[in-house]
Order: C-alpha cells, then structure tokens, then sequence
C-alpha cells in the first residue's frame, strides 16, 4: 500500500534490548520528573479569591456606547450584524421623533439590538465596522446562565448607562493600530 | 492476665483506629502528591489545606444509594467488600510497632501477637486479600467486574510468588520467621536492605501488585474495565474496597519497614538517654515516618509511571522476578555457606 501522504512514519517494532528490559532506568528517569514537577508553582488560581488578570484589549462582552451629551450613538445601519462571522447580531432599526433629539444622536436609531452570546465568537469585527464608534467589545465577561433564551442580550444589558460616572472605558481598546487603522474611515459625522 | 488481655485489647483498637484515620488521609495526601505532581494545588476548600476532606468524603460515601445490582448475589456481594476490608485490617497484628513499653511495673510489648511465624501469616492473610476483591467481582454479575476479579486473582496468583520468594532470603539471613526477632536482628544501621538490595526491589514490585497499585493496578483499569471489580459497588461498599487498598498501601509500608528497613530502629536513638517509654513513642515514630515514606512512594509511582498491558505483567512476574528472586536466594545461601 502506497503512502497516501507526506506525514507518514514508520511504527518501530524493534525488540528492547536488556537496559529497556529491566524498566528500572525508564522508571527512575520518570520519577525524577514528576520529582522536579513537586517543587514547581502551581499554575492554579484560586479562583473566587484571586482573579486571573485580563488583558488590557481583552475581547469580551460588547458595549453600546452613548456620546458625550449621553445619546446613543448606533444608526441601526446594520454594518455590525452584516460584519458578524457568527450572524449574532439582530436589530430593528426605527425612526426618531421630534422631541427624541437628546437620546438619540441620528435620524434612525436601532429599537431593538439583540446579540445571541452563544452564538457570538468575540471576534471583533462588529466593532472594526461600525462607523459610528457605537460598539466595543469590553473586559468584562458574560455571566453563566441556565437557559439558552437569557444569553440573547438586549438593550438593556448592552447599552451603557447615560450617567457620565458609570460610562464604560474603552480607551484601552483604541490602541495605536486601531486609531491607525480607523484615522481611514469617513468618520466627519462622529466629529 | 486480666492487665495483658485489656492491654491487648486497647492495642489492637487503637492499631485499628490509626490504620482507618491513616487510610482517611491517605487519600488526601495521595489527592495532594497527584497534584503536587501535575502542578496543581489538590483540595484546599473543604478546611485549611483541605483537611476537612476526607471527612467530606466519608459522609458523602454513607450517604450515597446503596445500590445492589437485580441479578447479583446477594450474600456474596456484601461479603466482597466486608471480606477485603477484614483481612486488610488483619495483617497489622503481628507487626511490631515498637519496642517494649512499661506501665506500673509490667512490660508490655508494642505489637498484638509474637507469633514465631509472622512472615507465614502476613503471606497467608494477603492471599486471603484476593479473595474479596475475585468474591466481590464475581457475585456483581458483570461482565467487567468479573474480568477485573480474574485478573486480580491471576496477577496476585503470579506475584505472591516472588514476593514469598523474595522473603525466603530475608528467613535464612535471619533464621527465624518471627516479625520480632528480625527487627531486633537489625538493630542500629544493619538494615536487611544494605545485605538484601535485589530482594527488596523484588519485594517492593511484588508489593505495588499485592496493593493492586499503578503501575499494576490492571484489577480496576478504568481505561478498559470501568471500574473493574468494583464497577457496580457503590455508596460505603465500594467505599470499604477504596478504604482497604489503602489500609493495605500502609500495611504493606511497614511490613517492608520492618523486613527490610530497620523496623524501629534507627542509628544513635538508643544512646539518647530517653526512658523507657520515651524511646518506645520515638521508635514508634520512626517506624511510622518510615512507613510514611514508603507511602509516598507508592504514590509517587502512581502519578508517574502508567499501566502495564497485562501480558507485559505476566511476564514481569514469572520471567523475571521469580528467576530473580531464586538467583537471589542461591546467592544469599552460597554467602551464608562460605561465611560460616
């Protein structure tokens, strides 16, 4: 039978010679590493009581940001949910109100914006699309549920509150690269 | 007569007390080698460093189902675990834990029963061992119970051998089978092992297959067998069959202390100048610190080596430790020939 790829290897059946026989230097060298492995750190965290450090960029739940006078930013335009590899994100988009002009930044804003997190993959691209600066993924992680329904998150858990004290950061994402690479956007309107 | 049967009486419960705390722990300090090993912590919720645990783990096992398989019998499936807990717990008597104490004027010794042949007994009452595990196995009506219960019996069968063999050279050193007479025959630094090095090493392989012990623990085998003997035992039986391989893990530890390590004895402790009881509670734990070694390095083996296919065992056992264990005792004896 031919090699069918380049990755093959030969099995080695050949008969142990006496010092493999007698097992006793294979076990003695086995046992001066898990002997070595005692006296290393241990790699646990304890969890609840210390908590393993994040990056500073780290990729987690999203955030809907509001602009400085606190109206939300998204347009509903859908270039997040177009973007998303994992089609995790839905909106409807709706009209704004005379009246409305200090929650909403634009004409049209989204009613609705739903991200399915079991469905999400924590990419990133919906953010690197958005045109309007309205979305960041964040530190922070998405909390363990029992039923699949209450992972579909709403407004409600994504959009930050409009109290100027407890805005969510995201500078930490606006690495270098990022404000490189967004400085190319036609971004007049987010002036 | 009534002093030394209640003393007798006193020894052997609190013999059987710290042989059942002993295995409790075990289990916690194995937990804790198996980590230590893998670079990870072990138990540390249930109390500080996890001391709580094996209490932890004892309620949880009594309160477990008792759960007893339809087609099993009966009387034989609760003899199983009952049996293997007995003798693992019988073999302790004729060890000698220390030397002679004194209370009000009477001597009494550290160790329930100086019988002259302590060494037949501890054999007679490990080959007993099996028996609970093939009866257990055997009686749970499945199929892997029964495989792991025919693989016990044949790999104690194979092993028992050698390990008899391999104490035969340590008999015709000595000249005497009492458990006694040979830790005071190796008084001071004149450890068997210095005079008997290969029968120990064969001793102590036999010992991990006595034990059922990785690398040879192929009787439970989860890989391949479930959980071997014990796949359909659970809540406190099947707690009794985990408790017994460690009860039997120290036992073992200080038969192989006491036949090749020096018992209690350990140089300079007896020009100390300590009383008479003194010295027999400092001996006591330097026979325990010793059995405490050989504890860890069966655990220690445990996490490092893995399984033996069964065929490699067998060969193990019969083409070369019995070979061994004989040329070992040619030698010994053509020594004690040419010596004296």
């Amino acid at each position: 039978m031919g090699s069918y790829s380049n990755r093959s290897k030969i099995v080695s059946r050949k008969k142990m010679n006496l010092w493999e026989l007698i097992y006793l230097p294979a076990v003695f060298k086995g046992m001066w590493i898990t002997l070595k492995h005692i006296f290393r750190r241990p790699a646990t965290v304890k969890y609840p009581e210390v908590k393993r450090e994040f990056s500073e960029i780290y990729r987690g739940l999203h955030v809907l940001k509001r602009d400085d006078e606190g109206r939300e930013r998204c347009t509903a335009c859908g270039l997040c949910a177009v973007a998303c590899p994992a089609e995790a994100i839905t909106m409807v988009a709706a009209e704004r109100k005379p009246g409305e002009e200090n929650l909403y930044r634009e004409e049209k804003y989204a009613a609705v914006y739903e991200i399915n997190m079991l469905r999400c993959i924590f990419c990133g691209l919906c953010e690197e699309a958005c045109p309007k600066e309205a979305i960041f993924l964040t530190k922070r992680t998405v909390a363990s549920e029992y039923t699949r329904d209450k992972f579909i998150y709403g407004k409600d858990i994504l959009l930050e509150p409009a109290d100027p004290d407890k805005r969510i950061d995201i500078t930490k994402r606006l690495t270098p690269e990022v404000i490189e690479f967004k400085k190319d956007k036609n971004a007049k309107h987010n002036e | 007569m009534a002093t030394a049967l209640i003393y007798k009486v006193f020894l052997a419960s609190a013999i059987l007390v710290i042989s059942l705390v002993v295995a409790m722990y075990s289990t916690l300090i194995e937990r804790k080698v198996a980590a230590f090993i893998q670079d990870r912590l072990g138990p540390s919720r249930a109390g500080p460093w996890g001391l709580l645990q094996p209490l932890a783990d004892g309620i949880k096992l009594f309160f477990k189902e008792e759960f007893m398989p339809n087609t099993a019998d009966k009387f034989l499936y609760i003899l199983g675990p009952a049996l293997t807990m007995f003798v693992a717990l019988l073999t302790s008597a004729v060890i000698p834990w220390g030397p002679d104490i004194t209370i009000g004027g009477n001597v009494f010794p550290l160790q329930v029963a100086d019988i002259n042949i302590g060494i037949l007994y501890i054999l007679a009452i490990l080959s007993i061992g099996v028996y609970g595990i093939m009866i257990g196995g055997w009686a749970s009506n499945n199929k892997y119970g029964l495989l792991g219960a025919i693989r016990a019996s044949s790999q104690m069968i194979s092993y028992e051998l050698a390990m008899s063999l391999a104490i035969i050279a340590i008999v015709m050193m000595t000249g005497s089978l009492s458990m006694r007479e040979i830790v005071s025959q190796q008084q001071g630094f004149h450890w068997n092992v210095f005079y008997q090095p290969l029968g120990f090493l064969i001793f102590l392989v036999c010992a991990f297959a006595e034990t059922n012990r990785s690398p040879f623990d192929l009787p439970e085998c989860e890989t391949e067998l479930v959980g071997g003997y014990h796949t359909e035992y659970s809540s406190m039986k099947l707690g009794f069959y985990l408790f017994a391989e460690y009860i039997n893990m120290f036992i073992s530890g200080a038969v192989m202390a006491t036949l090749f390590f020096g018992g209690y004895h350990f140089p300079y402790i007896d020009q100390l100048g300590l009383s008479q009881n003194a010295f027999a509670f400092v001996s006591f734990l330097v026979l325990f610190a010793k059995i405490t070694f050989f504890g860890f390095i069966f655990m220690w083996i445990r996490w490092t080596l893995p399984r033996f296919r069964f065929d490699q065992l067998m060969r193990m056992g019969w083409k070369m430790l019995i070979p061994l264990a004989i040329l070992n005792i040619l030698v010994t004896g053509a020594v004690i020939l040419v010596k004296f």
